[in-house]
């Protein structure tokens, strides 16, 4: 049995060590927020939190994230309350929507760290997020615009 | 099935399975809808609406057929695509019949229903329909969805307001004449009284639906959401915090989780296998091999071995433990990049002529000069960021699927197909469309839901088919590498006497016709080409086809308009002229363009020429309006470059102006500017983020695009390898949607072609250096 806390809450896995992450969130604790896009850690469709850091799911073994705080898009917020999902709601960023999580997830790793990044801080942050329908202008003007609602905030 | 005979003509999926309805749909938009009142009706079981108070059934296709034989069909011919319905909250439940794939359909279509209907968008829900025959049409591609159903939809609006109107009217006691309805409510003209629709909801659900000619529809400028930015994306919650639900999401009850070991080459087949490793996997519950496919490929399986197993992670170490012996076939002989001389060899004389005006033989005889370019366009895949997925169940009283799907009819034929299940039982295949993450095309092929319902039926199990990156990448259903041939003749004038245009690649036709040779598809972008010049040649080659060839996002157009709009670039060049100035002269007199008068067969889309006309002045007007918002002819920094292109497909018209950078040999995107008149637009917003997006999938063409095969075998995999364009190397995109009322043309397509060229002008105008083959890769300027 492997103990993973995720989203606050621990679960009890019966799942080989080296199995990823994003299958025993997806298939074993039913959690599909976090999305497969390629299996190898290339296009952060998967992102999710480990202790806050950015982490590709897709390619960290469920063994790796024992003793640790995993946080998916669904823990991100209690209701959609993040600056950064009402950022990316105020300027309708997705188009599919299917990277949306691994995008959102990725700048809130940014945001933790950087509380007023540049364009070009964004884009190094955010460039192992694809997305395919071409959202990435919106990403970004999304990411200034939850930068300043959080400074506003604080 | 007629589009046997249009070798080398794209049919689109509605031409393959259902000429029919697409015979309708063509019969045009104002041909108007059949609305029925059917709240007390048995088919609203399915729907999940029967528990609300009113619910109108709107017939949008076949209507001809419905309307030939009875002004009003009975029930037995009623068949709604969509269904407006009002619970006793005054929740309004508006059916979207279409896919939503990021280009906002679900908040489009629905919203010309609310509006129409005078809703509060806050009280409106849209619910996904469900895949079925007695629709009508719903496969989403083409770009066609708001271009056929704009008028239909607001006359299904406008009838449940009148209907309220008549409502508030009888509890009144007065004329209708004297309610005004406005945002989900029933004001009493000279009075304060009000009435929410909630309170209407009952009566109008005992009310007949009023004749067409007692309809008044609303004028533009009462529209108080289409056509307006005032509303928040549909899914928009759901999809930022994870709840949204594409194929890749679904879970059902027991369900297991299969992926398969395909043939690497198509056609290819299993001469044996060995699954002893596979099944000791823990999780990995059966093996089961897929029968083989021959051609056609259409959206049949491909076959290989099924690995069946608790989870994902178990059915994928099971599939690598597999030791399987293949049979590669006949298409074993292909290599994508030796190919490229048949393709040189095709155009050296082409036997299919698609357009001709004047001389173009003589016109290059009598030239001071002629000026001839090659051009090369490398095969892409579609790159979905969600990989097709399939969840099926089979069960004594039929097949339930749930998946992403663009087109949920042709899927439940192919479960049909596989099931053998006769015409008559179709209604025992429900297909449910979940959210699609991205489409692109590769969506309207369901051969993933056939595999799902094969092995749902061998196993006894529910099946949930997951394809993976390398899966996607390398079984796909292929946009075709295409080889070009331009010419153009000149005397002492600036402008071409004569133009010629030779263009081949693999068909899409041989995909469901294996004798298909003729390149295709000509319409997209050769045969309508909008220059006004004397002597006018436009051919096709032959060839062979190897893969599954399919629609890839503007399809032919991409390679079409690359080759027109850099060659157009390399004139004005050659000319010394100002390039933006060039092509207008190139256009020259603003008119209605009739090819056909060229001994032309072009089809338009599927549209009649009176309503979506070849109108040369929007095209220059395009132009015009990106080169002012481009700030075309300014002085830019050194080492900037600025490129133009236009084309007009899916009866949209935009221009594009690219602005680069060139430092140390590497290309950086500057600026991006989009002019678009894509006629009435119902959401501005989702037609500047469909723009956004396709310059940013154009990026990823134009920078990277490149499938081939060795031996017949996809020689990409994932992303290291098949790469997409990142955040960094894109700038703010500039979109310019054009006011219009010219009825509602195509939005999620047109604003790839005019991308690429545009682009590889701006290079050529900032280094002095042509590149006449993408992908730009293998320059080493990225």
């Amino acid at each position: 049995m492997i103990e993973l806390t995720i989203n606050n809450k621990k679960h009890q896995l019966d799942v080989p060590q080296e199995m990823p992450l994003l299958w025993a969130l997806r298939d074993i604790i039913k959690l599909t927020g976090s999305k497969y896009g390629c299996g190898m850690g290339l296009c952060g469709a998967c992102t999710v939190h480990l202790d806050g850091e950015a982490t590709r799911s897709c390619v960290l073994p469920v063994s790796a994230a024992i003793g640790k705080k995993v946080t998916t898009i669904e823990g991100l917020s209690d209701n959609a309350d993040h600056p950064l999902q009402q950022a990316w709601m105020d300027i309708s960023v997705p188009q599919c929507g299917y990277c949306q999580p691994g995008q959102i997830m990725s700048a809130a790793s940014l945001l933790n760290k950087n509380d007023s990044p540049s364009d070009d801080e964004i884009d190094q942050a955010m460039s192992g997020n694809i997305c395919r329908c071409g959202t990435y202008p919106r990403i970004r003007s999304a990411i200034h615009k939850a930068a300043k609602l959080a400074r506003e905030v604080k | 099935m007629s589009f046997l005979n249009k070798i080398g003509v794209i049919p689109s999926e509605d031409e393959i399975f259902n000429s029919d309805d697409q015979q309708s749909e063509i019969a045009g938009d104002h041909q108007g809808s059949v609305i029925k009142n059917v709240t007390r009706r048995g088919f609203l079981k399915a729907t999940g609406l029967a528990s609300s108070s009113l619910v109108l059934g709107v017939q949008l296709s076949s209507i001809q057929a419905a309307t030939s034989t009875h002004a009003h069909p009975s029930d037995k011919d009623f068949a709604p695509d969509v269904f407006i319905s009002m619970d006793k909250k005054g929740t309004v439940y508006i059916v979207c019949h279409r896919s939503e794939m990021g280009q906002g359909i679900r908040s489009s279509l629905p919203l010309l229903v609310a509006d129409e209907m005078e809703c509060d968008w806050d009280r409106v829900v849209v619910k996904q329909g469900l895949g079925d025959a007695k629709y009508g049409s719903q496969n989403t591609d083409g770009s066609r969805s708001v271009r056929r159903f704009y008028y239909r939809l607001k006359e299904a609006g406008a009838t449940a307001r009148t209907m309220l109107q008549m409502a508030a009217a009888q509890v009144w006691k007065v004329k209708p004449t004297s309610v005004t309805i406005y945002n989900h409510r029933a004001k009493l003209k000279g009075s304060s009284q009000v009435l929410d629709f909630s309170e209407l909801v009952e009566i109008a659900a005992t009310l007949k639906v009023p004749e067409k000619s007692a309809l008044k529809l609303k004028k533009e400028s009462e529209h108080r959401y289409v056509g307006k930015d005032n509303i928040k994306l549909l899914d928009g919650k759901d999809i930022v915090t994870g709840k949204a639900r594409f194929g890749y999401d679904v879970e059902i009850e027991g369900m297991k989780y299969a992926v398969i070991a395909r043939p690497p080459v198509v056609f290819g087949k299993v001469k044996s296998f060995d699954a002893s490793e596979a099944m000791k996997v823990p999780g990995v519950l059966k093996v089961i091999k897929l029968p083989a496919l021959n051609p056609p490929a259409v959206f049949n399986m491909l076959g290989g071995i099924a690995v069946i197993a608790d989870n994902t992670w178990s059915a994928l170490q099971g599939r690598d433990k597999l030791k399987i012996e293949w049979e590669h076939g006949a298409n074993a002989s292909y290599n994508t990049k030796d190919y490229e001389k048949e393709f040189v060899k095709a155009l050296d004389n082409p036997p299919h002529v698609v357009r001709n005006r004047g001389d173009w033989d003589k016109a290059k005889e009598k030239a001071d000069k002629v000026f001839t370019q090659n051009y090369y366009v490398a095969g892409i895949a579609h790159a979905t960021m969600e990989p097709p997925a399939a969840t099926a169940v089979v069960s004594d009283d039929g097949v339930e699927v749930w998946t992403c799907t663009q087109t949920p009819q042709s899927a439940q034929r192919n479960v049909m197909g596989v099931m053998k299940i006769p015409q008559e039982k179709a209604a025992s295949v429900k297909i449910n469309v979940t959210l699609l993450g991205g489409g692109f095309g590769r969506k309207s092929k369901p051969d993933y839901v056939a595999e799902a319902v094969y092995i749902a039926n061998e196993t006894k199990l529910p099946v949930k088919v997951c394809w993976t990156r390398e899966d996607e990448i390398k079984h796909g259903y292929y946009h075709s590498p295409s080889y070009q041939s331009l010419s153009a003749s000149f005397d002492k004038s600036g402008l071409p006497t004569g133009w010629y245009h030779g263009m081949v690649n693999h068909p899409i036709g041989a995909t469901f016709n294996p004798a298909a040779k003729q390149a295709g598809a000509a319409d997209l972008g050769q045969t309508d080409l909008p220059f006004d010049l004397p002597n006018i040649k436009l051919t096709n080659g032959e060839s062979d086809t190897f893969m599954r060839i399919g629609w890839v996002r503007s399809v032919t157009n991409i390679n079409n308009a690359f080759a027109v709009s850099s060659f157009a670039d390399e004139l004005a060049r050659e000319q010394k002229q100002d390039p933006k100035d060039y092509l207008l002269s190139l256009i020259g007199k603003d008119q209605m363009l009739d090819v056909n008068k060229d001994a032309a067969k072009y089809e338009n889309y599927g549209e009649n020429f009176d309503d979506y006309p070849i109108d040369t002045s929007r095209l220059k007007n395009v132009i015009e309006v990106v080169a002012k918002d481009a700030g075309w002819g300014k002085k830019l920094p050194a080492g900037y470059g600025i490129g133009i292109a236009a084309h007009r497909s899916f009866c949209t018209y935009v221009a594009t102006v690219v602005i680069v950078s060139s430092q140390k040999d590497k290309i950086k995107i500057e600026k991006v500017f989009y002019a678009v008149d894509a006629g009435k637009v119902i959401n501005p917003d989702r037609a500047r983020s469909q723009m956004e997006g396709a310059a940013i999938f154009s990026t990823s063409l134009a920078y990277y695009g490149e499938i081939t095969a060795k031996d017949g075998i996809v020689e990409q995999s994932n992303f290291h390898d098949y790469e997409m364009a990142r955040i960094g190397q894109v700038p703010d995109i500039h979109v310019n949607i054009l006011k219009s009322d010219k009825p509602p043309a195509g939005i999620g397509e047109p604003g790839v072609p005019p991308f690429a060229p545009a682009l590889c002008n701006a290079i050529f105008d900032a280094t002095g250096k042509r590149y006449r083959r993408l992908p730009l890769k293998q320059y080493g300027i990225i």
